[in-house]
């Protein structure tokens, strides 16, 4: 059964010159003594098997490369031929083992499958979480079940960022340093992330039982109502129409988290703080982000030929001509002074 | 039984084989490399760089016919490439550059704007799809997405013709009507391929956030005014 180097061609029955793998070198033998009676049957095994397959033939090309330039250089290496080889075969093997580490790094933090299972939604579920972030529940004495997925809120706040768009577009806003763009994405995104870390840390000190997943999602789902107010109020510039849906629409919301925050907390000032900050701080961005890209329209409607809206309300233009005025009378006294 | 042993003599020596530690078992088993004409085939070095181009512009060209009559085929996905998706992205930003209300300060969305929007956009909802559990690779759904956004670039362009014959409330409902119908178009198109890929029952899922993306642009394309 030994095999010596150059008997393998003259065998009877045509011995291994016929080839059997096409393609780049590199063989893949797999030791059958070495298999456990399970092996196959599990992932880890198999990985395993693979994993020592790819070192083996790494090993291989690492040894077909060695000989190949101790067979190029001759028989008779010389200085040279030593330091070349030797170099070589020094770069390719640093070369290969900081591959082999840079995949695993990158295995390891940029596996997106980290993040998959709170994406396992069915549509119906999100459907009905929507329509249940407006109910408020109310049994507060028994801990809440809020869902850990984070499909629903990622895609509310991606809608928020585009009807903050159409709003900021239609109110013709200016941003001097940044772009439209970046600014809504960052005002959404540093809200929802900011305010529920900021509360969950809150919850910490105050020993609520909530989890910063489960905050993320509460706040996420939270974010429905503001949509839909703002998607009402960009389009039709009435305020006490405004004031009615923040007051209802807001505020349905709000009661939703905070009901689901006071079964989780224990004693009542802990109760105070964190539901009156959460309170607080969503219906003051729901304010916020009306106001801020409405009181520019009402300035510019009356300046610029935009679309066909109803002007409402003061105007803010008085203020610019009055500084305007100024700042020609001043103008002109000094040059008259000169 | 006297068959039985008659066939089983020749195998009879074998039953007992061991291979002692004393003899080295040794030798190594090379596979010879195939022919090498193969390497010629496919090398492309050597032939006129004219050959090259017309050989990439032929299959992107292909692809924009893909997205003109979507159907559910697959040679969208087979060969992907983002050529299409560049050179879309970039005519799309050069026409919306150059257009707002005032324009000292901000010309309406940028260069750099519309280019973050629809790399971070299509980043993002391929993540999405992934996520949800799609089949579809990386650099596929990015293919997919950039060459879908091919009736908004049209529809761009359309716009830019209405808007040299004035601003009006006419124009502007031409231009809604032509936005939104290559809206639709895209989001069909996009839909088409990438649908094909999900669990039947997420598909919903996945499509709303395309359905944002293309509403986003149709909304940067509307809303595009030229500057004086």
């Amino acid at each position: 059964m030994s095999a010596g180097p150059g008997g393998r061609n003259s065998e009877p029955w045509g011995g291994f010159d016929e080839p059997l793998i096409q393609g780049s070198g590199g063989s893949a033998v797999i030791d059958m003594e070495n298999m456990d009676d399970t092996s196959g049957s599990s992932f880890e095994d198999v990985g395993e098997m693979h994993q020592r397959m790819k070192e083996e033939e790494e090993v291989s090309e690492e040894a077909a490369a060695a000989e190949d330039d101790g067979a190029d250089d001759g028989e008779f290496l010389g200085m040279k031929g030593i330091k070349g080889q030797l170099g070589r075969q020094v770069a390719d093997e640093v070369w290969q083992a900081g591959k082999r580490q840079a995949s695993k790094a990158f295995n390891l933090y940029a596996n997106i499958d980290i993040l998959r299972p709170y994406f396992d939604v069915e549509p119906s579920q999100v459907r009905s979480r929507l329509v249940d972030s407006m109910v408020p529940v109310r049994l507060i004495t028994f801990p809440q079940k809020v869902a850990g997925e984070l499909y629903g809120p990622l895609m509310l706040v991606f809608t928020l960022v585009a009807i903050l768009l159409h709003g900021m577009k239609t109110s013709g806003t200016v941003i001097r340093e940044g772009t439209l763009m970046g600014t809504a994405i960052g005002t959404c995104f540093g809200y929802w992330l900011g305010v529920s870390s900021f509360i969950f840390f809150l919850a910490y000190l105050v020993n609520a039982q909530i989890t910063l997943l489960q905050m993320l999602s509460l706040l996420g789902y939270g974010l429905f109502g503001h949509c839909v107010v703002l998607l009402v109020t960009y389009n039709i510039h009435f305020h006490s129409l405004f004031y009615g849906l923040w007051l209802l629409i807001g505020g349905l919301s709000t009661l939703r988290m905070v009901a689901v925050l006071l079964s989780r907390t224990v004693g009542q000032t802990p109760r105070l703080l964190l539901c009156g900050t959460l309170a607080l701080l969503h219906m003051s961005f729901l304010l916020y982000l009306h106001f801020s890209y409405h009181r520019i329209v009402e300035g510019l409607l009356d300046s610029l030929e935009g679309p066909a809206l109803a002007p409402m309300g003061r105007v803010a233009r008085d203020v610019h001509e009055v500084t305007l005025n100024l700042s020609s009378s001043s103008l002109g006294t000094l040059l008259r002074a000169h | 039984m006297a068959s039985d042993e008659e066939t089983s003599r020749p195998f009879a020596g074998l039953s007992n084989v061991s291979i002692s530690e004393e003899i080295p078992v040794e030798g190594d088993i090379t596979v010879p490399t195939g022919p090498s004409t193969r390497d010629d085939e496919f090398s492309t070095l050597d032939e006129p760089v004219k050959e090259t181009v017309l050989r990439d512009l032929r299959a992107v060209g292909k692809k924009f016919i893909h997205v003109m009559y979507p159907k559910r085929s697959s040679a969208l996905l087979r060969d992907w490439d983002l050529w299409g998706p560049l050179l879309l992205c970039v005519t799309l930003a050069l026409l919306l550059q150059g257009g707002a209300a005032d324009s000292d300060d901000q010309g309406g969305p940028q260069f750099a704007e519309v280019f973050v929007i629809i790399w971070f956009g299509s980043i993002v909802i391929t993540l999405n799809s992934k996520l949800l559990g799609g089949t579809i690779s990386f650099f596929q759904s990015l293919c997919v997405l950039g060459y879908c956004i091919m009736p908004l670039t049209l529809a761009l362009v359309v716009c830019r013709i209405i808007l040299l014959g004035g601003t009006g409330i006419v124009s502007f409902s031409v231009r809604l009507a032509v936005v939104t119908a290559s809206f639709g178009w895209s989001t069909f198109a996009s839909t088409a391929f990438l649908a094909d890929s999900q669990l039947s029952n997420r598909k919903a899922l996945v499509i709303y956030p395309v359905f944002l993306f293309y509403f986003v642009i149709g909304w940067m394309i509307l809303t595009f005014s030229p500057g004086n």
